[in-house]
């Protein structure tokens, strides 16, 4: 049989349901891990080096699928996601593969981990019709009154995902803004993408509206800044701050304090961040925090 | 002067630009067939060839301020309400309460019984108000009616009129009859100026696009208008390319200069920065002013005024900083 030729990998941006190029035409080379010292890397693909304006066209996508995404019935909104789980579990082998070689674990390692992420997909996908019960519901007052306090969506939520754990963190923090209804901006490990790649192509192959996830490739040092700043971002995942070259998640903080967004700090403490450990169940947190109590008051009587 | 007046000025000017002794149906046809026919693709392609340029920051402020201040503020729906028509002119009076350096809109345009109210909010604050008449947007009305129509909003205070031409007429080849209702929209608007709406959506093709250019500048048009932003496609870069080009050859011709206003479809501010780069680089700078260039919008001031705040403030702005006129969603 003739050899066959490469078929060479370029991936692109996830952004609105579409696989655009960066608009500053830029990519980068994809290395695996090295798996012992002093061995040259290896060659994964090249992936897209997103820009600020990519970035911009993410939120502007995430703001148009938003309404529509919140309003679908959180019933509907976890049949959805666990759809997103039925074909993560259908691309199993070439998750397993891409955790292996990004983070350049065992091939049962990888395995175990690629379990692990679709597993918390699920579990935060049944959140998704319970979490109103649990952090809502009637709240005692002195009078002849109803007063009903229920969680709503933040909007949209910018998300740095973790540069370590490259599909079983990368799912634990998107899942969890989604779930209640927001949509998200999330900028993808720089040195790992491959799972988040693939995740994009997943997604887009559910039922996911278009503009609920958008991702984006690259560095997140010169991304963040400009979704920290950005008005029409309602809240920031940083837990991807963590072992930046040069981060400055404080900066971030404070910037995204100017338009009183909801904030996760990444691990650790100070300029020592640390990825949290993704193996243990996560508690609802990562949910609460983007989500506003709306709070209701209605007479009783006859 | 009376209308009849008008009338007859434009047709014995038309005569003497024709060289002919009778302004008949059969003149108008070969002098329009005989203007030069567009070459579609290298229209297009310089279009595209003009929307590529880079835009450094220092004009692109200035570019953002100039397409704010060339905004006919635009609601023409059946919804309409006065409070609406209040809001939206209240909106032109101080497009971004955050930010009073920013400068107005040339004009509201409204339906024909709603120029009194946008009349008094706006007053003499120099934002005009621009009324379409003529049977809008379809123009299928007896001619009686549309010049009431006209006359109607002109004493109501309309300083601008927007008439729709015949389409019907024109792409049938009754260009004499186009030409007459024009004229006679015009001599019914007094002192108030005339867009003329061609409505190229209609129109097929490029070549009838300049026809109706040079026809409705010779009708006594102060302005020619590409769309009634009901029809699509609207406004595009290349239709507007041509009627940039009529203009400019126009005043080669007859020495007078005549305004150009796309409409419909123009939404973001990388849209009306490309269409001010092919104003100045077709008809010329003299051009760039809202006395000779406009843009018929409601969307469009929205993003001028979210990239002003980004320009301003360095961080990317917000829909909820910016004063929420709940625009109808056509244009």
């Amino acid at each position: 049989m003739a050899e066959r030729v490469d078929v060479r990998k370029t991936y692109k941006l996830y952004i609105g349901g579409k696989f655009p190029r960066s608009e500053s035409g830029r990519s980068y080379e994809v290395y695996a891990a090295p798996t012992r010292a002093g061995a040259s890397p290896k060659f994964l693909a090249n992936a897209s080096q997103g820009s600020r304006k990519d970035a911009r066209d993410a939120v502007t996508a995430a703001r148009g699928a938003q309404a529509g995404w919140a309003g679908a019935t959180a019933y509907n909104r976890g049949q959805v996601l666990y759809r997103v789980a039925e074909v993560m579990e259908g691309r199993r082998a070439q998750f397993v593969e891409e955790v292996r070689a990004s983070e350049g674990v065992s091939p049962s390692k990888a395995d175990s981990l690629v379990s692990q992420a679709i597993d918390r997909w699920v579990w935060y996908a049944g959140w998704s019709d319970k979490l109103p019960q649990v952090l809502g519901g009637l709240n005692p007052v002195a009078g002849p009154f109803f007063n009903i306090s229920a969680p709503e969506p933040s909007g949209v939520v910018a998300v740095l995902a973790p540069q370590e754990s490259s599909l079983l963190g990368l799912v634990s923090v998107i899942a969890p803004a989604i779930v209640t209804g927001n949509s998200v901006v999330v900028v993808s490990s720089k040195e790992r993408p491959l799972p988040a790649i693939t995740l994009s192509e997943c997604l887009a192959t559910s039922d996911v509206p278009g503009g609920v996830v958008n991702i984006v490739t690259g560095d997140a040092v010169e991304i963040a800044p400009w979704l920290a700043s950005h008005r029409d971002v309602n809240g920031i995942d940083l837990t991807g701050a963590a072992g930046l070259q040069g981060e400055a998640w404080g900066e971030w903080e404070r910037a995204a304090a100017d338009t009183l967004k909801r904030v996760i700090r990444p691990g650790g403490a100070g300029a020592a961040a640390i990825e949290p450990d993704w193996s243990v169940e996560p508690g609802l947190q990562r949910m609460s925090t983007f989500l506003e109590t709306k709070t209701v008051w209605h007479p009783k009587g006859r | 002067m009376s209308t009849t007046d008008t009338a007859v000025d434009a047709t014995a000017r038309a005569r003497d630009l024709l060289g002919v002794s009778r302004l008949t149906n059969q003149a108008l046809t070969s002098w329009l067939h005989g203007l030069r026919g567009v070459d579609q693709v290298g229209c297009e392609a310089r279009a595209a060839g003009l929307g590529t340029r880079s835009i450094k920051n220092d004009s692109k402020r200035w570019a953002i301020d100039l397409a704010i201040s060339m905004i006919d503020l635009t609601t023409l729906e059946g919804a309409d309400t006065h409070g609406r028509v209040r809001g939206l002119a209240a909106k032109a009076l101080s497009p971004d309460p955050s930010d009073l350096t920013t400068p107005r809109p040339a004009a509201v345009c409204v339906y024909g019984d709603m120029v009194a109210t946008a009349k008094e909010v706006l007053g003499d604050s120099g934002v005009k108000v621009a009324a379409v008449a003529t049977a809008f947007p379809s123009g299928r009305a007896s001619m009686p009616v549309k010049l009431l129509d006209t006359k109607d909003a002109v004493t109501a205070g309309a300083d601008e009129i927007d008439m729709v031409i015949d389409r019907g007429a024109f792409l049938s080849g009754d260009y004499l009859t186009v030409f007459h209702q024009i004229a006679q929209t015009k001599a019914a608007c007094g002192d108030a100026r005339l867009k003329v709406i061609m409505e190229t959506g209609e129109l097929v093709t490029y070549d009838n696009v300049r026809r109706a250019s040079w026809l409705s500048m010779l009708a006594g048009g102060d302005f020619i208008k590409t769309s009634t932003g009901k029809i699509q496609p609207a406004a595009t870069l290349p239709v507007t390319l041509i009627m940039l080009e009529a203009v400019r050859d126009w005043r080669e011709l007859t020495g007078e200069m005549v305004g150009v206003k796309p409409a419909g479809g123009i939404k973001t501010s990388k849209d009306a920065i490309k269409f001010l780069v092919a104003v100045n680089e077709v008809a010329g700078e003299d051009w760039l002013d809202n006395q000779w260039f406009r843009f018929g919008a409601s969307s469009l001031l929205n993003d001028l005024l979210l990239q002003r705040q980004k320009m301003k403030d360095g961080v990317y702005s917000s829909a909820t900083y910016i004063a929420d006129d709940s625009p109808s969603t056509a244009y």
